[in-house]
């Protein structure tokens, strides 16, 4: 495991991205379900665990990709367990991720309930639409609008 | 101007109840169109999450769909890796945390494309 240079927060940054391409590459190849009494279970749950971890605290938010994966590759769950499952595993995570962000003031008041509230509303819209719209072109097309939005953070 | 922030929120929680990447693009839309922090913008994704995943889980719970065998395995050590890594990021300066958002979205992008081209439609919530 590569040792975390604290004086340069560049290459941080730059390690962590490896890490999650990594394991967010191992987690795609992972198609197979692992064995229930493979003794490789907990060890990768707590890889997950940790990855999963580092990305929501350091993105605040995007670990719930990685877990899903975790739930089906290692705990053979079908879909809709591990989509449920990862919400279970998430809201602890986000909990904790939450109240380090407030305690760094990163909760601004200002605008923070408004678009709170907005997301509680949205996400109930969005989900009574999913049943509706599940769609491989909107899909694609919100991915590749994702990638757009990121390239353009990134550079 | 309030209306802003509960329309982008609105947007952003409709891409996460769809299933589209949950709220990584919230954050996006906060710092492109509403010039936030990245910071808090992460901070409000973080908190906007709680209140949904209660109300999603005690659904969930009541369909018997959340297996809770050996969770314990991937919360315990997440829980530490958040804690830590949400104080490294309050150190780093605001645009390089932006960048690595950046980086991370076009990565998580890629992948879910490639991973929207396998899957069949029987994805929920």
């Amino acid at each position: 495991m590569p040792l975390f240079s604290y004086c340069n927060i560049n290459i941080i940054f730059l390690q962590i991205n490896q890490y999650v391409f990594s394991a967010f590459s191992q987690t795609i190849r992972m198609s197979y379900p692992l064995s229930k009494t493979s003794p490789l279970v907990k060890p990768l749950l707590i890889v997950g665990g940790l990855v999963t971890g580092a990305l929501t605290g350091f993105f605040g938010g995007g670990g719930g990709m990685l877990v899903v994966p975790v739930l089906t590759g290692v705990l053979s769950l079908n879909e809709k367990e591990a989509h449920a499952t990862a919400i279970a595993v998430i809201l602890p995570i986000s909990l904790v991720s939450a109240m380090v962000y407030m305690f760094h003031g990163g909760f601004n008041v200002n605008f923070g309930f408004y678009t709170m509230f907005g997301v509680i509303f949205g996400g109930i819209l969005g989900a009574a639409l999913l049943k509706k719209i599940k769609n491989k072109i909107l899909a694609f097309i919100f991915y590749t609008l994702m990638i757009t939005v990121g390239i353009r953070l990134a550079v | 101007m309030f209306a802003l922030f509960v329309a982008v929120g609105i947007i952003g929680g409709i891409i996460g109840g769809l299933g589209m990447g949950g709220g990584t693009l919230l954050i996006p839309l906060l710092t492109m169109l509403l010039g936030v922090n990245q910071y808090e913008a992460q901070a409000v994704n973080l908190i906007s999450f709680i209140p949904m995943s209660i109300v999603a889980l005690i659904i969930h719970r009541k369909n018997n769909l959340v297996k809770t065998d050996k969770i314990a395995y991937i919360i315990i050590p997440a829980l530490i890796s958040s804690a830590v890594l949400g104080n490294i990021a309050s150190t780093v300066d605001t645009s390089v945390l932006k960048r690595a958002f950046g980086i991370f979205l076009v990565l998580l992008g890629i992948l879910l494309l490639i991973k929207s081209l396998f899957a069949d439609n029987t994805d929920e919530d």
